[in-house]
Order: structure tokens, then C-alpha cells, then sequence
């Protein structure tokens, strides 16, 4: 054998390569004795006050000169990368390059995460179903619908129960929902006893086939506050219409201090205080996230004490997206009739008032014990430094928030991350793309592979075959000084 | 837990792509969204056994094949033994000239034992293993040189004909030439048959001993390939068109009697722009390029063979 050869051990295939000659899958090669990875891997060009976010910088090396590109200015991501898998070798790229004069090193590497999961929310006043419900897709449960928030939905998807510890079916399920969710595609959620909602990361979502426009600008009775002033005059009674807390503007704190009089609305439902009610209607996809398509379902006859011919009613929901206006008859009754100019400001102010609704996705993992013996000799170093905050942890170089606690559990917006970042393997388990960024002499402090550090120069060539995007430009520069501000 | 296979959709949503090693496969299966499903969800449980079922026996798949020798025991390793078995008293061959063949034939018969389709394939990087049900039909894009992705033809396969294998081999492929023809595309009936012909064939698009040919042991290359010391195709310099009349006119002959055998339904041979083609015009092919010679034009596709195209656009890679 030729003793300038050298054996890849990428896969079983086990082949001898000569130097300046690729393995057998034409992905490894031997480049002056070492084995390096050919593969598209993705690099962040850090592009000074760009807007466009992730520009694909597809290899054409006639534009690109790897020598204009000054070491900190590039960044390697862990997309593409490989993995450590199982776990007896150095994570894939271990690089090193100078910021600020501190020699940086960033550990990359792809993680195989079967702790792991989606943590989804859902900008929608609709009801989607009740509190740990079970979400399904392709039949399949998935995930549990968690708490409502302010305007919007919470859904936490996977976790290692569905991915593992179920049927088969309801593993690749699992597996199959988050990846597509993290990559950006659309996923069609059942929740049982609910909605069917399709979400999307960073789009709106569509309810029952509705797509979801806007949130709604505050609940019912928020709503009578922030808009009494404009209807003082214009109408004489005011019913925001809210799954949540609904309004009546007469009753109303707000329409008290205006002199707004008495008007003999009697609203169904469970007063909370004076102006403020409680379940006028079932949870729905309708007025307001109720299930009422006719409003009047939830007022009672008014009293004929207080109440007048001719008195002008509005009723409207949270978003503005509903609405209906109504003058009581000889019989005291609400007849709908068109709505007068001086009101439908007031409903378009509702809506523009109300921010676009968005589905957002946050992958959330663990990196495991596993995955740090890939940066370190000693994993637990590795846990300590991140914690002290020595060490920036990214995912394909978008900022990730770390939890509090032990173990390295990250939670990461998608949408921040390169197309495409996630894969998984049939365990099932999703790959994510993980990096540690420390300085070197932190590095070697932790017990880090010292051996394996290579600069980025070295692995920084034309025809690399590395795929060069811009990040964000919101995203924070995963090489920044530590310390430096967000 | 064999966590090294790399399972993913491509981004279309409908093709799902397998890469383990040196392995990269492109899947495609076509019938009700419940049958697609349980086909690549067999594709891909089988799929993660298969390199290391091929490296069990690698030293043996990597000898030359003998007539009547001892078989070896992976159903894929004995289906590349089976395809390259009836050229072996005329060549040297080892079953290696079949692999990515027998490997997309596999993986199909996973999917079509699985699920009850109405078409698949299965696109080995250039190697496509092809299913049709009654009344069903596929169309294939052909190269003429695999580093670029210029179609010189589609070719039509319908389920009344034969056809259920595709492959391509040249010089330029990923594997190791001992000819110098840029691509050579056969039809058969097995992706592991039109693998291993494919291979003869453009090994036999040869000009022995001339200079302007660049010849390297293989071992030189790749210490591990299976051709030994065999002279590899490096590089081919401008030839002159009797020279590429003789070269093809080499492997023109041999598919012939490939044909004649009943081990090959069809061939197309390219060199230096210059293309011939056999028996494709009964199996579908239509030229898309008027003038064989003109070279100077824009990349041509067909849009319906974008079906087969690879992952990253580009149409079939050759290998051996």
C-alpha cells in the first residue's frame, strides 16, 4: 500500500485515498494527508449592513477569491457538516480563526437529536382545541396543544415520547412534522376535538380554511378603552365581541367616565365587572374566536325601561374583521342597517391596529452527552462553559437562547436559520446543525481536541464545494467579541 | 440504530433522497398518497442496511467474477453478480460494474413489494431503476457528456416494452473508464444489466495506444479500486472525426451483440459531440438536437424528463 494514502473512515466503505484524490462517494478526500469533508456546507459571508437575508453564494469560485475574505468575517456553520456519530471521533470541523486578535475557535458540528422538539405559536384568536389536546398529523399524534397566550395559540410538537417512545408510525410522524416545520414548509396539524390549522413558520396561519390575517388588537374590553373616545357621539351602544373577555361600551369603566348613558343591553354570558363579560359564546373560529356567525345570539331583549327607538348599536370583533351595525326598532329590536362613514373609521383603526398574525417555530433540543464528547474530551466542561457564558452556542449561526438548568437544552426561531438546515435519520431523530464558539485558550482549557483545530484557511480553498450564504442581517455575528452587545 | 444513512424529501415535497456513504439516491414514487408513503417508508428501511451489507462482502464483490464461481450471500450483491456474470468469459469485470445498479433496483423492489403503485424510479446517481403499472410511461433524458448537464435526447419507455433499467458509464463519470467515450446510456431490463453493459460498452469506445489519450493505472488513482493496474482514462485530446467513427464504431459493434443476445434492449454511444444510437428510435427516443455536432448551445432540457432530473438540476451522472 502506498504509504501517502490514507483511510477514510466517513463509512464502512473504508477507502484508501491518494493525496489531491476523493473516496469512493467523491465527498471526502485526502488534501496534503488530511481527510477532509467536500461536501456543500454552508458558510456565513458576514455582509456588512445588507438587508437581504440568506443570498445562496453558490460555489462559482470566479467570484469569489478566498484571499479577500479576512479570517472573523466568515464563519463556518454546521449544516452539511456531518456528524460525530458514534461519537468515537472529533466533531467534523473544529475551526479556528483570529477576532480581534483573540484566536476564536468554533466546534461545528451536525447534532443528532432525539430529544428534541418544536415549540409553536400560533397568532390566532380562533379556538383551536382545548389545553393538552392532542395534535395530530398524518393521523399521527404528535404533540399537545399547551396554554393560550396574549393573541395567540401555544402547541409544543415532538419531544423524545412521540419520537421514540410510540409506534413506529407515530415516530416518523413525529419526525417528519418537525423537520418539515423547521425547514419551513407547511404542515397540516388536526387538533382532536378542534381546529385544523395549517402552520408554517413564519406565515400565517389558516384555521379550518380560513387564513388567519391579523391578531387581535387587545380583548373586548381592552377594546372599549383604547377606542371609547372615537365612538363617544358616533353611537350610542358598543359590543366588542371577544372569545375571551367581551365588551359593552355603556357598562363600561371607559364609557362611565365619558357619560355614555344607560342604553338597557342585556348581554348573555357571566358578567366579571361592569362592562366586562365572560363566555357570551363557545370557543370557535368565528366573531372574535367564539362560534356565533350572528352576533345578536348573544345579547338578550333590551330592556324596554332604559332602551329607545331609533338607538344606534355597533357590534364588532377584536381583529375589526367582523362587524355589524344596528338601530332598534318600534319593537325595541336590533335591525341591522348599513354602516354610517363615521363608524367605519373606527372599525378599519381596529384592524390596522391589529398585527399580522404569524405562525413562529422554535426548535428546541438538548445536546447531548454524545454530541459535547464531539468538542471535548471532558463533556461536562464543555456544559460549565456554556453556562459561564465562555462559550456562544449557534445553529447554522442564527443566535440561540440557552435554558437555565443543567445540560445544554437550546431553543432556536427557524426562521433565523439557513433553508434547509434540518435532516433526520431514520432512528427517527432530526439532525440539527450545532456550533460552540469559544476562544482557543478557552478551548484548551475544556479539554478540547487540540489536534483537530485546523484554521479556516485550511479548509477555505476554491472548489471547495462550500456553499457561502448571507446571514440575516438581524442575526448577531455568531464571531462577535463575547460580551459585545446583541 | 444505524444513524448514519441520511433520509430527506427534497424540497419539492415529492422526491425523497437517501445518502449513506457513497450511496446518493433519488426516489420517486407516483399512486395515492397512502401508497407513496408506505414506498418510501420500505425504501428507507431498507435503505440503511444496504452499505453495510455491500461492505460485508466487499473484498469479494471487488474480484473479477467467474462463471459458475461461488455466489455472495446479499440479495444485491447477487443481483450485481448476476448482471455482469454473462460478460465474464469474454472480459475482465468484477461485480462492482454493477452496483449502483443493483442497488436502485432494490430499493425499488422494497418500494413496489410495499406499496401498490402506479409508477416509480429509483436514480442511483445516473443509474435509474424504473416501475411502470398497465398503461404507464416514463421519459428519460439522455447526456452526452455527464459533467454536463445537455440533454441529446429523451427517451419514452412504455410498459408494453421491456425496459426497467437505465444507466450511463464515460470516462468523465464518477467511476473509472478503461475507454474514452464521453457517455455511453444503455436500456435494459434491469438497471444492474444496463449498469454492467453500460460499462463494457464504453470501455470498448477505445483508440488502444493513441497519443493524444492519457492512461493511468488505476491503482495510482485509488489503491482500493477493483481494476488493479488497468490503464484508466484521464484525458482525451481533440480527435479526428475517422478517429471518432473508429471508436464508436468499437462500441456501436459490441452493444450489437449485447443486442443480439437479448442482454440489452438499447444504446446510445458519445464522443466528442459525435453520437450513435441503436434500437432507440424502436424504444422512444427522439433526438432534440438537430445537428449532432452543434456544441455551442444553451444546456437542452425536455420538460417532461425533469422527472428524472438529480437533486441539484442537474440530469444523470455516469458511473460505471
Amino acid at each position: 500500500m502506498a504509504d501517502d494514502a490514507i483511510r477514510c473512515d466517513a463509512c464502512p466503505v473504508l477507502c484508501y485515498i491518494k493525496p489531491g484524490r476523493t473516496g469512493s462517494c467523491d465527498r471526502y478526500g485526502n488534501r496534503d494527508g488530511q481527510l477532509v469533508r467536500l461536501d456543500p456546507h454552508v458558510m456565513l459571508e458576514q455582509a456588512q449592513s445588507r438587508g437581504e437575508s440568506l443570498v445562496p453564494f453558490l460555489g462559482k469560485s470566479e467570484e469569489w477569491d478566498g484571499a479577500l475574505v479576512r479570517d472573523g468575517q466568515t464563519f463556518v456553520t454546521a449544516i452539511g457538516a456531518g456528524t460525530t456519530y458514534p461519537d468515537y471521533k472529533p466533531a467534523p470541523f473544529i475551526i479556528s480563526s483570529e477576532v480581534a486578535g483573540v484566536d476564536m475557535v468554533t466546534v461545528v458540528t451536525e447534532g443528532i437529536f432525539s430529544y428534541c422538539g418544536v415549540k409553536l405559536k400560533i397568532d390566532t384568536d380562533r379556538h383551536l382545541g382545548a389545553e393538552c389536546s392532542t395534535v395530530r398529523s398524518q393521523g399521527e399524534a404528535v404533540g399537545h396543544v399547551t396554554t393560550g397566550e396574549y393573541g395567540s395559540q401555544m402547541l409544543s410538537l415532538g419531544g423524545v415520547r412521540h419520537l421514540t417512545g410510540g409506534s413506529r408510525h407515530e415516530g416518523t410522524a413525529t419526525c417528519d412534522t418537525l423537520t418539515n416545520l423547521c425547514n419551513g414548509k407547511a404542515v397540516e396539524l388536526k387538533i382532536e376535538g378542534g381546529a385544523k390549522v395549517v402552520v408554517q413558520a413564519d406565515k400565517a396561519p389558516i384555521v379550518d380554511g380560513n387564513q388567519e390575517e391579523r391578531m387581535r388588537v387587545g380583548c373586548g374590553s381592552a377594546t372599549i378603552g383604547m377606542f371609547a373616545k372615537q365612538w363617544f357621539g358616533k353611537v350610542d351602544e358598543v359590543v366588542v365581541v371577544d372569545d375571551h373577555i367581551t365588551g359593552v361600551l355603556s357598562e363600561h369603566q371607559a364609557g362611565k367616565l365619558l357619560g355614555v348613558p344607560e342604553t338597557g343591553i342585556k348581554m348573555r354570558g357571566r358578567r366579571s365587572t361592569p362592562g366586562r363579560y365572560f363566555k357570551v359564546a363557545e370557543p370557535g373560529t368565528s366573531w372574535g374566536g367564539t362560534n356565533i356567525s350572528d352576533p345578536l345570539s348573544i345579547l338578550a331583549p333590551f330592556d324596554p325601561k332604559v332602551a329607545r327607538v331609533g338607538l344606534r348599536l355597533l357590534m364588532v370583533s377584536t381583529t375589526g374583521e367582523q362587524f355589524a351595525y344596528f338601530e332598534l326598532d318600534e319593537a325595541l329590536r336590533p335591525a341591522e342597517k348599513e354602516l354610517p362613514g363615521v363608524l367605519r373609521e373606527s372599525v378599519a383603526r381596529i384592524r390596522e391596529n391589529c398585527e399580522p398574525a404569524l405562525c413562529t417555530v422554535l426548535f428546541m433540543g438538548g445536546a447531548g452527552g454524545s454530541l459535547r464528547a464531539g468538542v471535548t474530551e471532558n463533556p461536562v466542561k464543555l456544559t460549565h462553559s456554556v453556562r459561564d457564558a465562555l462559550t456562544r452556542v449557534t445553529c447554522g449561526g442564527a443566535p440561540v437562547y440557552v435554558w437555565p438548568g443543567g445540560g445544554i437544552t437550546i431553543m432556536v426561531d427557524v426562521s433565523r436559520m439557513p433553508e434547509n438546515a434540518f435532516g433526520y435519520v431514520p432512528t427517527p431523530a432530526l439532525v440539527a446543525p450545532i456550533e460552540f464558539t469559544m476562544k482557543l485558550s478557552d478551548y484548551a482549557t475544556l479539554g478540547g481536541y487540540m489536534d483537530h483545530v485546523r484554521t479556516l484557511s485550511s479548509i477555505q480553498r476554491k472548489d471547495d464545494g462550500r456553499k457561502r450564504v448571507t446571514p440575516r442581517a438581524d442575526n448577531p455575528w455568531p464571531l462577535r467579541k463575547a460580551g459585545a452587545s446583541e | 440504530m444505524k444513524s448514519r444513512a441520511q433520509v430527506r424529501m427534497l424540497p419539492d415535497g415529492r422526491r425523497l433522497h437517501l445518502h449513506d456513504g457513497p450511496i446518493d439516491l433519488i426516489v420517486e414514487a407516483f399512486g395515492t398518497a397512502v401508497a407513496i408513503d408506505q414506498a418510501y417508508a420500505a425504501a428507507t428501511a431498507r435503505f440503511v442496511d444496504v452499505l453495510d451489507e455491500l461492505c460485508g462482502e466487499l473484498a469479494f464483490l471487488r474480484r473479477p467474477t467467474q462463471i459458475g464461481g461461488p455466489l455472495p450471500n446479499g440479495p444485491i450483491a447477487r443481483r450485481m453478480v448476476a448482471a455482469v456474470e454473462p460478460f465474464a468469459a469474454s472480459t475482465f469485470i468484477t461485480p462492482m460494474a454493477a452496483v449502483a445498479g443493483a442497488v436502485a433496483e432494490e430499493i425499488l423492489f422494497a418500494m413496489t413489494s410495499a406499496a401498490e403503485l402506479s409508477r416509480a424510479y429509483v436514480n442511483d446517481g445516473g443509474d435509474i431503476a424504473l416501475y411502470l403499472s398497465p398503461r404507464q410511461s416514463c421519459v428519460v433524458g439522455m447526456v452526452e457528456r455527464p459533467d454536463r448537464p445537455s440533454l441529446f435526447g429523451t427517451a419514452t419507455i412504455e410498459f408494453d416494452q421491456s425496459v426497467r433499467g437505465i444507466a450511463t458509464s464515460g470516462w468523465r463519470g464518477r467511476s473509472f473508464s478503461l475507454g474514452i467515450a464521453d457517455a455511453v446510456t444503455v436500456l435494459a431490463d434491469t438497471a444492474s444489466m444496463a449498469d454492467a453493459a453500460a460499462s463494457i460498452i464504453a470501455n470498448a469506445v477505445d483508440l488502444p495506444e493513441h497519443p493524444a489519450i492519457t492512461r493511468v493505472a488505476a491503482c495510482e488513482l485509488a489503491p482500493d479500486s477493483d481494476l488493479g493496474s488497468r490503464m484508466v482514462t484521464q484525458r482525451v485530446g481533440d480527435l479526428r472525426s475517422d478517429e471518432i467513427d473508429e471508436a464508436l464504431l468499437a462500441g456501436v459493434l459490441l452493444a450489437e451483440r449485447l443486442r443480439d443476445a437479448g442482454l440489452i434492449c438499447a444504446a446510445a454511444l458519445s464522443l466528442q459531440g459525435e453520437i450513435r444510437t441503436f434500437d432507440i428510435r424502436q424504444q422512444g427516443l427522439k433526438p432534440i438536437r438537430k445537428n449532432s455536432h452543434d456544441r455551442s448551445g444553451e444546456p437542452l432540457r425536455h420538460p417532461k424528463a425533469a422527472a428524472l432530473q438529480a437533486n441539484d438540476g442537474r440530469f444523470v451522472d455516469a458511473r460505471g
